[in-house]
């Protein structure tokens, strides 16, 4: 018995392994194991130093990014189930330069609340280790695994707020909504596993491309799969979770939740549309179609009505995935220079999307601070007593809304000009409805502008806010990158333009 | 010199106002003189660049873009850094580097609430970024920039220093617009995309190029794409004018802003749209214009007709003043839909012409709510009694507005009229001689609607309220701010060739698609 285990074991053979392409997640891993060891040993006033070692870890996994960057090839690992391309880099990229904001967001937040500190800053890095396994994960499994990941750790954090009741409850739905998608997702993985006979996205590639993509069980496979992937981007009709789990999470966590988690979803649609589902472009176009067009206004007329600042940017989060999933109901099988805007579009917008909406998250942080209250009216003249961050939140507001010279307008332009790149009489009216939206979510983005500039402090009260330094620092940089991607859009548009994917189907 | 301005002239026109901003960001907010000292100085810079671009500007080649710049800007997409000034632009330029240091003179005593010069005079001085931007643009993506960058400091004006319905109306103004814009950048990609590709396998933006290919007949597009992208920039540029359905901002708007605003938002502001037109919509897609010529006509003449009956129903002076801006982009478009130079060359003028003249009223309603504290009409009365010199020169523009000959309304109204009498080709004559008639019942209204304010307001004698009350004529920054205004409406009255010499050339160069022109 355990003879024949160990002969068919003898052939194993260690798949080569290339250390420097692996090098951020190693930083990421070994990060994890020194911070874990540092909350065991350090007390509970001396926890800082978990956020710091976390932090710095963050940071040093960039290193190795841009070495690899600079290195201009693309490695291949596990027979291709793992590629670091420029696509992952640059996705990499945005995944730990969010995590550090995060973690410059929640220090403060998370020391002076009645919270866990330790842990919450291991399973934040656990996270962050997740999404960037994801960005180069190129395999049904790899990609599960990655999932699993980043979501596990982000259901705990979600449920941080252990004394509150909305804390508890959003923690819940958005854990029970997460295995339900997940269970979705695997039934649909499945099934293409069982027509295809491989995992790897490029063999399922050839395989949807070729006699099985027309079978009905392919179809229902991959809209099974995407379905999956629709609730983690908080997609109408599968967004239900994500308004109670964002007002109930830590601000922290709920900032992290909309923008990493967020980004890790797209970055595995693209990776399935553009690698593996493709051959089948005529059954994700209507999908996608009806899912952004739902998506960006439902999410926009619910946020229309919203009385909390932080239930409004979850609507508002929710109808932005509108807009990013906007450009894939043009995809195509045949015409790859659209393939390539519509590509570089989403990467272009899921960077300036994470810089503005971190920004207006570290001005929402730090006016709670002082308010004790997520409530818009409490917002009520806040550039009287905070310029600062009033007009810094003005600079995101507007560059989430599309308005120049704030980042959002361009990375906007950049959708419709892929949407429009298709020619097609949808892509039109798609581009209506997209316009018709920018509109809609201008009113809600003009609301709180309002509230802030034009409305008298509530009670006259017009102490200033004590902002603490982490926060400065993530609103500063946060508001820089916002001018200067909105001035200067060739500075992104460059690295959005080379984050392609090294290995496609056919190639 | 020549040389400078070749290179840098409108691109310093452009910046310059920025500059000031930067420096009056590291003043601290307390030291208003200095303020309202480094804001006039950079708007009279401005207007410096502004009078030597007038001086170098070479009259005899108005078709040609002058001043020319073009330098890339985003490779990615083929959008480039493309400026240049011709005889078209050249006015609206010049109306507005002229304009905002007068309403910059205008302010120094006369801040609205919440008095904060700094900001104020910030958000006037990006204002005039955003408008000279938007007129030297050559480069659809940069004019769609400039046009919307607009919208943030007229928002904050109307928001934070207007009146007492200031959030609804800065809202309205902003979404309304707002709304325009993204239907107008949906049609700006649909023209890149359907535009030819250059050698290097590239679409362009360029308006000049696209120009050239809209009068070669759009090469292969499909009639009814050019339909619909023209209808794109139609909502874009109607909004802005406004045209009758769109125009109810407006009022609101007008009614709402600080008198600052209202001048700068009359004077300039509206004419983006209708430069809009002119510049971008019209010569680009000249066959999907004669489809659209009807519909703007007819709505230009219905907005002639009910801006004036809009006007008569107002009671208060500043609300009127506004549905009368109504009724005048109405002249202005029925001039652009005849898609003939005369009515073109009309429009131009009676953008110029409207941006001095309203934007006169617009001050003298201030001055009025500033010393009455009121502006509803039935409260007032008699300010040729109390203030003999603010009462004629209210007469004045009033005259001036219900187009006078002699004065500047004159030469935007009756050539706009009289070019509906002989459309281009392709449009339906008795459609358009029709339009003229209803056109021509407008000018009456106006007669009436303008002298019975004035009438109203200026006549007869001070109510029983203000009667004991001693009213001010005019301060030091009135004259100031308004002789200049005043000599201009004058001058262009007398000698409107003065305008029509620089514009004609540039119009017949951008109507070179339609016959019969």
């Amino acid at each position: 018995m355990l003879a024949s285990v160990l002969a068919a074991t003898s052939g194993f053979v260690r798949p080569d392994l290339d250390w420097h392409a692996l090098a951020p997640e190693l930083i990421l891993t070994a990060t994890i194991v020194v911070a874990l060891f540092l909350d065991v040993t350090t007390s509970e006033s001396g926890k800082g130093i978990v956020a710091s070692v976390s932090g710095i870890g963050i940071l040093a996994a960039i290193v190795p990014l841009i070495t690899l960057g600079l290195d201009d090839s693309s490695r291949v690992m596990f027979d291709g189930a793992y590629v670091v391309d420029d696509f992952a880099l640059v996705l990499k990229g945005v995944f730990l330069v969010a995590a550090y904001l995060t973690i410059l967001l929640s220090t403060n937040a998370i020391a002076e609340g009645d919270y866990h500190e330790g842990e919450y800053y291991l399973l934040l890095v656990s996270a962050v280790l997740g999404m960037t396994v994801m960005a180069s994960a190129r395999d049904l499994i790899s990609i599960f695994i990655a999932l699993e990941m980043l979501s596990i750790p982000a259901y705990l954090l979600a449920s941080w707020r252990k004394r509150a009741k909305t804390g508890i409850e959003g923690g819940m739905k958005y854990y029970l909504m997460g295995v339900f998608a997940s269970a979705i997702m695997l039934y649909g993985m499945s099934l293409i596993f069982g027509g295809t006979g491989s995992t790897l996205l490029t063999d399922v590639g050839a395989a949807v491309s070729g006699t099985f993509g027309d079978s009905p069980v392919a179809v229902l496979g991959i809209i099974f799969t995407l379905v999956g992937f629709a609730f983690k981007v908080s997609a109408v009709p599968f967004h239900n979770w994500a308004p109670d789990t964002y007002e109930g999470a830590p601000t922290p966590v709920t900032a992290f939740l909309s923008v990493a988690s967020k980004t890790a979803g797209f970055v595995a649609i693209l990776q399935l549309v553009f690698i593996g589902f493709l051959g089948q472009a005529d059954t994700i176009r209507p999908f996608m179609f009806v899912l952004a067009a739902l998506t960006m206004t439902v999410g926009n007329v619910i946020a229309l009505r919203q009385t909390n600042v932080v239930r409004l940017f979850a609507y508002s989060s929710v109808a932005q995935a509108g807009f990013i999933l906007a450009p894939l109901a043009v995809v195509s099988a045949t015409d790859g220079d659209t393939m390539a805007k519509i590509l570089s579009s989403v990467v272009l917008y899921l960077v300036v999307y994470t810089v503005m909406n971190l920004g207006a998250f570290a001005v929402i942080i730090a006016v709670s601070r002082r308010t004790q209250s997520g409530e818009i009216t409490s917002w009520a003249g806040l550039f009287t007593y905070a310029p600062g961050l009033a007009v810094a939140m003005g600079a995101f507001l507007f560059g989430l809304g599309g308005i120049p010279p704030a980042a959002g307008w361009f990375a906007k332009f950049q959708l419709f000009g892929a949407v429009l790149s298709d020619g097609s009489a949808s892509a039109y009216a798609m581009a209506v409805i997209m316009a018709v939206n920018s509109v809609i979510s201008l009113a809600y983005y003009l609301g709180l502008m309002r509230t802030m500039f034009m409305d008298d402090a509530l009670d006259g009260d017009v102490t200033p806010i004590r902002t603490p330094v982490p926060l400065v620092a993530a609103v500063g940089i946060t508001v820089v990158a916002t001018i200067v991607l909105g001035v200067m859009p060739g500075l992104v548009a460059d690295l959005a333009d080379g984050a392609t994917f090294a290995f496609l189907p056919g190639q | 010199m020549k040389d400078l301005l070749n290179g840098w002239g409108p691109t310093a026109a452009v910046f310059l106002p920025l500059v000031g901003v930067a420096v009056m960001l590291a003043i601290p907010k307390s030291e208003e003189t200095l303020h309202k000292v480094v804001a006039l100085v950079t708007s009279l810079a401005v207007f410096a660049v502004g009078v030597a671009l007038l001086a170098e500007f070479d009259y005899d080649q108005t078709a040609d873009m002058q001043f020319f710049v073009n330098k890339t800007w985003i490779e990615v997409i083929n959008s480039r850094y493309i400026i240049g000034i011709d005889g078209i632009s050249l006015p609206l330029i010049a109306l507005t580097v002229f304009i905002v240091p007068l309403v910059i003179i205008y302010s120094w005593n006369h801040f609205p609430e919440p008095h904060n010069p700094k900001a104020f005079l910030i958000l006037i001085l990006i204002l005039e970024t955003g408008m000279i931007g938007t007129f030297v643009a050559q480069d659809l993506l940069r004019f769609c920039g400039f046009f919307e960058l607009v919208l943030l400091p007229m928002y904050f004006m109307i928001g934070v220093y207007g009146g007492e319905q200031r959030k609804y109306a800065s809202l309205k103004f902003f979404l309304y617009t707002a709304f325009g814009s993204a239907l107008m950048i949906v049609s700006i990609l649909a023209t890149y995309f359907l535009s030819p590709v250059n050698a290097a396998g590239d679409h362009t933006f360029s308006m000049i190029e696209l120009a050239n290919w809209g009068a070669a007949g759009n090469g292969e597009l499909v009639r009814l794409t050019g339909i619909l992208v023209f209808g794109g920039f139609f909502m874009g540029f109607g909004i802005k004018v406004p045209m009758f359905p769109f125009h109810t901002w407006l009022p609101d708007a007008h009614t709402q802003a600080p008198t600052q605003g209202s001048v700068i938002l009359a004077a300039v502001l509206l004419k983006l749209g209708t430069y809009g037109f002119v510049r971008i919509a019209i010569p680009i897609f000249p066959e999907a214009a004669i489809w659209w010529a009807p519909i703007i006509g007819g709505l230009a003449v219905f907005g002639i007709i009910y801006g004036a009956l809009g006007c008569l129903a107002q009671t208060d002076m500043k609300r009127l003043i506004a549905f009368s801006s109504v009724a005048h982009m109405g002249y202005v478009m029925l001039g652009i839909a005849t898609l003939t130079p005369l009515g073109t060359n009309a429009a131009i003028f009676g953008m110029v012409a409207h941006g001095l003249i309203t934007g006169m009223l617009f001050f003298l309603a201030g001055s009025v709510k500033d010393r009455f504290h009121t502006l509803e009409i039935k409260r007032l009365g008699g300010l040729l009694l109390q203030a003999p010199r603010m009462g004629w020169l209210l007469g004045f523009a009033c005259m001036a507005s219900l187009g006078l000959p002699g004065l500047a309304g004159f030469w935007g109204e009756f050539p706009a009229i009289l070019s509906a009498y002989q459309p281009a080709d392709g449009l339906s004559e008795p459609l358009f001689r029709t339009f003229m008639v209803i056109a021509a019942i407008g000018t009456v209204l106006a007669a009436g609607y303008l002298l019975w304010l004035l009438q109203r307001v200026a006549f007869g004698t001070p109510t029983e309220e203000f009667e004991k009350e001693h009213i001010h004529d005019m301060h030091l920054t009135d004259y100031l701010a308004w002789v200049p205004m005043i000599v201009l409406i004058l001058v262009l009255g007398v000698y409107p060739n003065l305008l029509f010499k620089i514009t004609d050339g540039a119009v017949v160069h951008s109507l070179r698609a339609f016959a019969g022109s």
